[in-house]
């Protein structure tokens, strides 16, 4: 199989395989959580103002509350280094804008080179750090399994190929050459790997935090119950 | 025919007393539902939970990381009903079922060391409500046997008296007749048709039983109708503790059959943060029905009062007074602002704790620790939090809206050497009522 080879696949029935598992697992995931049913709760509500709970609850929790925490402060901060460091890449980068509107449709402006560079960067630096705390501190190790190691892998595996991939050194000034397609294809199936891993492991917190804060904020105003 | 609920509940505790580690992995799977396994399923292994929990503050030790006192449920959730359970199973990948001993092992973390207290719940970026979670979890542990010794007793001795500590209706009407010798007034005991039904904690009835009296001469001044009843007056609930809704429902039925016996409108929830919890939040769902009446939280009841007028004060406290909120009124409970305001009318100097209201921490004592004798050393140590938080405030004197917190407090400060009294919000109330006009 030539590079050229493998990039079609990993453009083709890859990128295909990989995505149907991500949409079907992630589905397949909440549906079956969904499935287990919620007993009516008979209690007297204090406040029936759900949905604002549920509201409050997912869009309070992103601020950490300033009375709770002390070494935390800096696990934290790192938290949303990598997390709007992603987004960045993810979201801002031209070339990642370009794969989401062949498969959307949907396009906006993108982020200037330099940013998403400096976001690459600091998100690099931010995932190692993590993964430092996580051995390093007693309690993140105690919690840690396969889970949290592979998934922190899948997660910097496409940002490794992707810094790899656009490494190409050409005059200034000049129009960049086109990507060599075996590191683009490496690149594509790393990100392609992780598509097909988050369903199953704890990358889902990506769209299972909304449920998770948004039950517990419901659950708390209904008693009046600090949020 | 099915045997009577209080049989059933008596049945369920001695089932337990053999270890059972496949019957606690049932009951652990069987809790949870939609909302939990969310919850559950969300957890990024952060570990920002044991900031804020006093047992890992104090001790520094990893284990008392809140979310990890799930662990067995967690594990036997995944194992037996999250999502790709099955293929896990089939593919060897799925968590090995927990061992008796290691359920054993788990009983310190799921009992002695949570007070259900709810500032972890605060802290997870996730939502996770990990107290909430451990009072299911509990279920698990009780039903197959790894509850500790002491709640057992405790719940067997509930159900057989109708009290945690064994208290019975002549213990409580001999402190009726003394709070009427002292007040001069009438406790009314089994009036039928009266608007509020008090119910009291056994801790209230031996330790402060001053609290009677003072809830005669407040609701005498307040024009309150009121009654006591000779059955049913146990507020707290050890089955809630324990984590056993068997138990539980049989002494809250208690509560619900004197309430509908006397046909009150509302019953009050006395000075104890489980109590309310199980009596406002819990009961209906353990009844499995919706209440005739409504309840009402006694420091609520009183901001009532005050606030329509039909309660002065006069005078207040001149010492500086810091207040110590309950976690299950105040930060899971949702009063918060009414014993401020009652606070305030008693005292020319009243203080807040650094991070007081929700993110206060616990006394130590709450969610049945206080009655686990293993505990006490873990429990004096954890206290460390609230101390910081107390001395802080160079209060000369610590209220409190909670008859166990009152007491897990004093014997932590007596522990600590401290020479803090520790006063019930109530009764500060009662102390500056303004005098009754003489009647022309
Ligand atoms: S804070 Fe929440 S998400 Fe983090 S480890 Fe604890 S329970 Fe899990
Ligand atoms: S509920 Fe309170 S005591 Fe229990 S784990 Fe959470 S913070 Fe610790």
């Amino acid at each position: 199989m030539t590079p050229t080879d493998l990039l079609e696949l990993a453009r083709g029935p890859a990128l295909w395989a990989s995505l149907a598992v991500l949409v079907l697992g992630s589905l397949w995931r909440v549906a079956a959580i969904w499935r287990l049913g919620a007993a009516p709760d008979l209690s007297e509500p204090r406040s029936t103002r759900l949905l604002a709970g549920a509201m409050r609850g997912i869009f309070g929790r992103m601020i950490p509350r300033k009375e709770i925490g002390r070494s935390g402060r800096l696990g934290a901060l790192n938290g949303y280094l990598y997390h709007v460091g992603l987004a960045v890449i993810v979201f801002g980068y031209l070339p990642h804008i370009g794969f989401i509107e062949r498969l959307a449709g949907l396009a906006w402006p993108p982020l200037p080179g330099p940013v998403v560079y400096f976001a690459v960067g600091l998100t690099f630096v931010a995932l190692f750090i993590a993964l430092m705390e996580r051995l390093a501190d007693p309690v993140r190790r105690l919690l840690s399994g396969f889970d949290d190691y592979f998934s922190w892998f899948v997660v910097i595996l496409p940002c490794a190929t992707g810094m790899i991939a656009i490494n190409v050194s050409y005059p200034a000034g000049a129009a960049p050459p086109p990507l060599d397609p075996l590191p683009l294809a490496i690149h594509l199936l790393s990100a392609e790997l992780l598509f097909v891993w988050l369903p199953f492991g704890k990358l889902a917190h990506a769209f299972l935090v909304l449920a998770s804060r948004g039950v517990t904020g419901a659950a708390l105003e209904r008693k009046g119950a600090a949020l | 025919m099915e045997p009577p609920p209080s049989e059933r509940a008596r049945a369920a505790l001695d089932s337990a007393r053999a270890p059972d580690a496949r019957k606690a992995a049932q009951v652990f799977v069987a809790q949870v539902g939609r909302d939990a396994a969310f919850q559950l399923e969300a957890c990024v292994h952060c570990g920002l939970c044991a900031e804020a929990c006093h047992f890992h503050l104090v001790t520094g030790d990893p284990r008392y990381t809140p979310v990890y006192k799930l662990w067995p449920m967690i594990k036997a959730y995944q194992r037996e009903r999250a999502p790709f359970a099955s293929l896990k199973r089939l593919l060897g990948v799925a968590p090995p079922e927990s061992t008796a001993q290691a359920l054993a092992d788990w009983s310190e973390l799921l009992y002695d060391s949570c007070n259900l207290c709810g500032r972890c719940t605060l802290a997870c970026p996730m939502g996770i409500d990990i107290a909430g979670l451990v009072r299911q979890a509990r279920e698990g542990m009780s039903a197959a046997g790894f509850a500790p010794p002491d709640l057992y007793e405790a719940a067997g001795r509930a159900l057989e008296t109708g009290s945690a500590m064994g208290v019975r209706w002549p213990a409580l009407k001999r402190q009726i007749e003394l709070q009427e010798k002292d007040t001069g007034l009438k406790v009314p005991v089994d009036v039928e048709g009266a608007d509020y039904l008090v119910v009291l904690s056994s801790m209230e009835i031996i330790g402060f039983a001053e609290i009677i009296g003072a809830l005669a001469r407040i609701f005498h001044r307040a024009g309150v109708s009121w009654t006591l009843p000779s059955a049913g007056f146990e507020a707290t609930n050890v089955g809630v503790q324990i984590g056993s809704r068997e138990v539980a429902a049989v002494l809250l039925s208690r509560i619900v059959d004197a309430a509908e016996r006397l046909k009150v409108k509302y019953v009050i929830s006395p000075e104890c943060g489980h109590a309310y919890s199980a009596l406002r939040w819990e009961g209906p769902n353990l009844i499995g029905r919706p209440y005739s009446f409504k309840v009402v939280q006694i420091v609520e009841l009183l901001d009532q009062l005050v606030r329509e007028g039909r309660l002065r004060t006069r005078g207040k406290d001149a010492r500086r007074l810091t207040f110590h909120d309950p976690c299950q009124i105040v930060r899971r409970g949702g009063v918060s602002q009414a014993p401020r305001r009652l606070m305030d009318g008693v005292s020319g100097r009243f203080v807040e704790m650094p991070a007081s209201g929700a993110a206060s921490f616990c006394c130590g004592g709450g969610g049945g620790v206080s009655a686990i004798h293993r505990a006490e050393k873990l429990r004096f140590a954890a206290f460390e939090c609230k101390k910081r938080q107390v001395d802080a405030t160079g209060a000369e004197a610590l209220v409190t809206s909670c008859s166990n917190c009152r007491n897990v407090l004093e014997e932590a400060i007596e522990q600590y050497g401290m020479t803090l009294p520790v006063l019930g919000l109530t009764e500060l109330v009662a102390q500056y009522l303004e005098p009754e006009r003489p009647r022309p």
